[in-house]
């Protein structure tokens, strides 16, 4: 295709071309060989690192538009988790967010009940549920979590649940699982309750916003980092695990791929375009 | 006094829980969750008066026939049909099979899901229309942003698989993350923390009364 062409190209066939390489693969993978980062090892290490039958506190800060990144991330940290006995209390600050973190949670606990390991509601787990109020529900579990949480997401008294007799404020924990899709999520974290608190915490966050969080995982207020879909796929192959993440990296690969080569192919026409202007 | 009780409750509660940080005695910690708690509520309120205010809003460009008012219409219908399924449903309305789940599992969760689909189609146009590398700087962004963009995924390293560890895709994508890429948004970050110092002061000592409304 000539340079001409390409300047008049429809943006259609833009369109139509990214479509097909993120369709194609996802139908046929490619199977492209995939490496694993530091930040992703660190925060498979931090979990393994913490005793088994800890208890840990899991913060969804996601909605359905997070959910190609953030699911498959929320789903491994949670296996890896339950494998270890842990036991987790789970919120979600993000308005549009309980029901899809309540229906990754069962759909995880019910692999383990198939598995022949049966987690029992309100023993192994607990999930809070949705508040509002952003970073003063932060403060305010730092306070006693039952006081910001009178009832979890089912209705229940938290005082009546055996997991929350143990649990009185952020002291009670090992370790905070911040998954994140924007505002209010790791960095309102690291602030308010890993700094407060001393809380050491991990995150997993879309990849957008993953740049923003390497200053707190460079300080060590983070212990490990999953920046989006290709941190999710990373843990997955840490794990030993192929779930979406891993599916949709290839064609993850292939938009890339493409978008830098519709960078240079623009600037190629605009190039031409400068030099028989000048001529 | 419309402005002068405001700026005084404002001015002292301020100071009350910047004091409450420092001191841990009851005395200052149980009026400070008092408060802490009324802020959550407060917040929860905020939803009650947004969803009023868009209703408001949108009622009145129907009835104006404003542009695009079919679409103000279907957000109106939408939200009140929303609140009365959940309504409806009662205290249980986030259990399995229930309307109001039915409504975020089948319309909520994948138009949401749509939008940001569509980004990527968008960011392909726009990277092939308007990424345009006239200066060195946009040009210093341009490669950073193409290194940054094939790294992370495993097509970067198939490029460049031929050539020694260090300098392949991924491990240089590394390097711009954790060296320059960390040292700018290091710098962003103490500055924008700064900023809400100062504003935080300035609005304690009633320097900045925007959030009043009004002109002064």
């Amino acid at each position: 295709m000539s340079l001409t062409a390409l300047e008049r190209l429809d943006r259609r066939w833009i369109f139509l071309a990214v479509g097909l390489l993120v369709l194609g693969p996802l139908l046929r993978p490619l199977g492209l060989p995939l490496g694993t980062s530091a930040p992703v090892r660190q925060f498979h290490d931090t979990i393994a690192g913490i005793p088994d039958g800890s208890l840990v506190l899991v913060s969804c800060d996601f909605d359905p538009g997070g959910k190609p990144e953030l699911v498959p991330m929320t789903k491994t940290a949670l296996r890896q988790l339950w494998e270890k006995r842990c036991r987790l209390v789970i919120t979600c600050l993000w308005v549009g967010g309980p029901g899809l973190v309540g229906e990754t949670l069962e759909s995880v606990a019910d692999e383990f009940r198939a598995k022949g390991r049966p987690l029992e509601y309100g023993k192994d787990y607990v999930y809070l549920g949705f508040k509002a109020g952003y970073e003063a529900v932060m403060v305010l579990m730092g306070k006693g979590i039952a006081g910001a949480y009178p009832q979890d997401q089912r209705g229940n008294l938290v005082s009546t649940l055996p997991l929350m007799r143990n649990v009185r404020d952020y002291s009670s924990f090992v370790l905070l699982v911040s998954i994140s899709a924007g505002y209010p999520g790791t960095k309102e974290w690291v602030q308010q309750v890993n700094l407060r608190f001393g809380l050491p915490m991990v995150s997993g966050c879309t990849a957008v916003s993953a740049p923003e969080y390497y200053p707190y995982l460079q300080s060590g207020q983070l212990s490990g980092l999953l920046g989006g879909m290709a941190g999710a796929a990373e843990y997955e192959k840490i794990r030993g695990e192929k779930g979406t993440a891993t599916q949709g990296m290839d064609a993850q690969s292939l938009a890339h791929a493409f978008i830098a080569l519709c960078i240079v192919a623009g600037n190629l026409v605009q190039w031409r375009k400068r030099r028989a202007a000048q001529s | 006094m419309k402005r002068e009780l405001p700026l005084f409750l404002t001015a002292v509660i301020g100071l009350f829980m910047l004091l409450s940080f420092f001191v841990p005695h009851h005395l200052a910690s149980v009026p400070a969750n008092y408060l802490q708690q009324c802020a959550v509520i407060v917040v929860a309120f905020g939803y009650v008066l947004g969803g009023a205010n868009a209703l408001r809003v949108n009622l009145e460009g129907v009835a104006k026939r404003q542009l695009d008012w079919p679409y103000k219409l279907v957000l109106v219908v939408a939200l009140v049909a929303t609140v009365v399924v959940g309504l409806v449903d009662g205290r249980r309305w986030q259990d399995a099979g229930t309307t109001s789940m039915f409504l975020y599992n089948q319309l909520y969760s994948p138009m949401q899901a749509t939008m940001f689909a569509l980004l990527a189609f968008f960011i392909a146009s726009a990277a092939f229309r308007a990424f345009r590398v006239r200066t060195v700087e946009a040009g210093l962004l341009a490669a950073a942003a193409l290194i940054v963009m094939l790294g992370r995924v495993p097509v970067g390293d198939a490029i460049t698989g031929w050539l020694p560890e260090p300098v392949r895709m991924s491990a240089l994508q590394e390097w711009i993350m954790n060296v320059p890429q960390n040292a700018a948004k290091r710098a962003i970050l103490m500055g924008a923390a700064m900023g809400v110092m100062a504003t935080g002061l300035r609005v304690i000592l009633g320097i900045e009364r925007s959030y009043l409304g009004g002109t002064d």
